[in-house]
């Protein structure tokens, strides 16, 4: 399992030349001149700062209108509603594969490609089925006397919704958070159609060009690769709890 | 305005004053009319974006599937159901069904039971547990980018670790071209997605034995049960909804395939690995035949759509009680 991940780590401490005359050994002599000379240029720490803006763009806004919306569903009982839950969560079923082409026309159209909204409003938009779900659940949890009492206290709907569910499901907002991050990072379909210079390229569509660039150079791209992995497996190692809960709260929920 | 219902000129004792039960139910249906437009009012943002971004392209695949389209202007062309009928006549499309089938059913008969077995293994008290759980689901967090080019270095024809690893134990006659000969592409193309994603069904898997009361095992085992008729009897029916869930993300998986096998063959040797959503990609955006691309993305839909719904019909029914599909209310 993790022998492919060591195997690019000491890789990438080889020369490719060393590479190819001691493929499987440890490197001898330690060269980290491939992992400094990637750190030491702007273009991979741009793809960083890429993709880091784009995943927390995309979080904040997914989780922002899934609670919204998860509240209605979970404390308001009105005409329509289960029939409207239903269409969200029929967008779990269907692959954004399916949608792809018509989504590009429409964002070319709106002058989004080459723009990260591109990415984030799409992103937003799949990511909202599992996480209404996942939120809309937690939140029938939450016993209806609290909101009489917020109601007598005085509170609307909104400022109940806002002053004592939210903070009150901040586990819950952690995990779709932690769930929404990981797929925003991963996403390499989406950001492969609207990104066609590399202004805005994220670190998924960074690693296969790099590799196109120096598919020669075995030593400089698995050097790459690590550095790639790093902030995956960094924040993985930090979250792992909430990103397991949420894929196992999501899969069985719907 | 609200006595409509009440015909013309009609007077009397039993009808003015309007009796209190009358305006109470005013007051109600305007309680309710508020209800639904604050309801509403909370839901409105994300229903724009779903249905902007989400629903509408899809009809819109839907629309364009039946035109000749190079995807600028409005398409014009109508040409009925010709793109479909080209489609079932196209060797590539037919041999997507068939490697969507194919990795359908490995995935099922090899990578879930390999996930199951690891779960019950990792279910037990063993020493360093949590590393190896750490170890198997870190995969799945490396986007599909990064793995694939991880694999296309590690399966690199007689550079790579996987024939060098051959040669080192003696089976060189083994390693070849992996990638790049069309009777091994999808083998080593299904090794990696087994790499990638079995972890995560292994994660569900251990959430669903971990939700199983240790006294139904310890009463089995009283009984006299050994281990395989303890994980017969015992803990697979009771993991049963959660291996339905993971038969039905798995079988979806296999139908969206893309990002791995672009990444790593781009559909090739020759369109021997290519599946419905690289060749949907090669058509839309390389070749300019939008129209013909969208009735690929229709046949996709239909696939997923007629799964699902069997699949939610007969075999999810009693998991998802007020969950999806059913209208169910469950409590407010």
């Amino acid at each position: 399992m993790a022998v492919p991940l060591l195997y690019a780590v000491l890789s990438g401490f080889k020369s490719t030349d060393q590479l190819s005359r001691n493929p499987v050994g440890l490197p001898a002599p330690w060269n980290p001149g491939n992992y400094t000379g990637i750190l030491g240029s702007g273009d991979f720490w741009r793809l960083v700062g890429n993709s880091t803006l784009i995943a927390v763009a995309t979080t904040v806004l997914v989780v922002a209108l899934s609670a919204l919306a998860a509240f209605s569903f979970a404390r308001f009982a009105f005409r329509g509603r289960e029939v409207l839950f239903t269409v969200f969560t029929m967008g779990l079923m269907f692959p954004f594969a399916v949608a792809a082409l018509p989504l590009f026309l429409l964002l070319r159209s709106l002058g989004l490609l080459d723009n990260p909204l591109g990415v984030i409003l799409p992103q937003a938009a799949f990511g909202l089925p599992m996480t209404i779900i996942i939120l809309r659940a937690f939140f029938r949890q939450i016993p209806g006397e609290l909101e009489e009492a917020a109601t007598l206290d005085g509170c609307g709907p909104f400022g109940f919704f806002w002053r004592v569910l939210l903070p009150m499901a901040r586990p819950a907002l952690g995990t779709v958070s932690v769930l929404a991050i990981v797929t925003s990072w991963n996403n390499f379909f989406l950001p492969l159609l609207v990104f066609t210079d590399n202004t805005w390229w994220t670190l998924p569509i960074g690693v296969q060009q790099f590799q196109g660039q120096y598919s020669a150079d075995y030593a400089r791209v698995f050097a790459y690769l690590v550095l790639a992995m790093v902030p995956a497996l960094a924040f993985y190692s930090v979250a792992e709890r909430q990103l397991v809960g949420g894929l196992t709260a999501g899969a069985t929920k719907g | 305005m609200t006595s409509t219902f009440l015909p013309d000129g009609r007077t009397g004792p039993d009808l003015a004053p309007p009796p209190p039960a009358a305006d109470q139910a005013r007051g109600r249906r305007r309680r309710r009319t508020l209800n639904l437009l604050t309801a509403v009012g909370f839901q409105l943002p994300a229903l724009v974006l779903f249905i902007g971004l989400v629903l509408l392209p899809m009809l819109f695949a839907l629309y364009a599937s039946v035109f000749r389209w190079g995807g600028f202007g409005m398409p014009t062309d109508y040409t009925g159901a010709d793109n479909f009928t080209r489609l079932f006549q196209d060797p590539v499309f037919l041999g997507d069904l068939w490697r969507c089938l194919l990795l359908v059913l490995l995935s099922l008969a090899l990578q879930l039971p390999f996930a199951l077995a690891m779960a019950v293994l990792l279910n037990q008290r063993l020493r360093g547990r949590a590393v190896y759980r750490m170890l198997f689901f870190a995969p799945y967090v490396l986007s599909e980018a990064i793995t694939g080019v991880l694999f296309s270095m590690v399966f690199a024809p007689d550079d790579g670790l996987a024939d060098h690893v051959l040669g080192a134990i003696g089976l060189a006659g083994l390693g070849g071209e992996w990638f790049a000969d069309p009777s091994t592409v999808m083998a080593t193309l299904f090794l990696v997605m087994t790499w990638k994603y079995f972890g995560f069904h292994m994660m569900l898997y251990l959430a669903g034995l971990q939700s199983i009361p240790a006294e139904l095992t310890e009463a089995a085992l009283i009984d006299g049960a050994g281990p395989w008729q303890r994980f017969r009897n015992v803990t697979l029916p009771l993991l049963a909804p959660t291996l339905r869930i993971s038969v039905f993300l798995s079988v979806i998986g296999s139908v969206q395939l893309f990002d791995l096998v672009w990444v790593v063959t781009q559909g090739g040797p020759d369109h021997h690995s290519e599946t419905l959503a690289v060749t949907m990609f090669q058509y839309g955006f390389k070749r300019y035949q939008v129209g013909y691309a969208s009735a690929i993305s229709v046949v996709m839909f239909g696939i997923c759509l007629v799964f699902s719904l069997a699949y939610q019909r007969f075999v999810l029914r009693r998991d998802l009680e007020g969950a999806t599909t059913t209208m169910r209310g469950g409590g407010a």
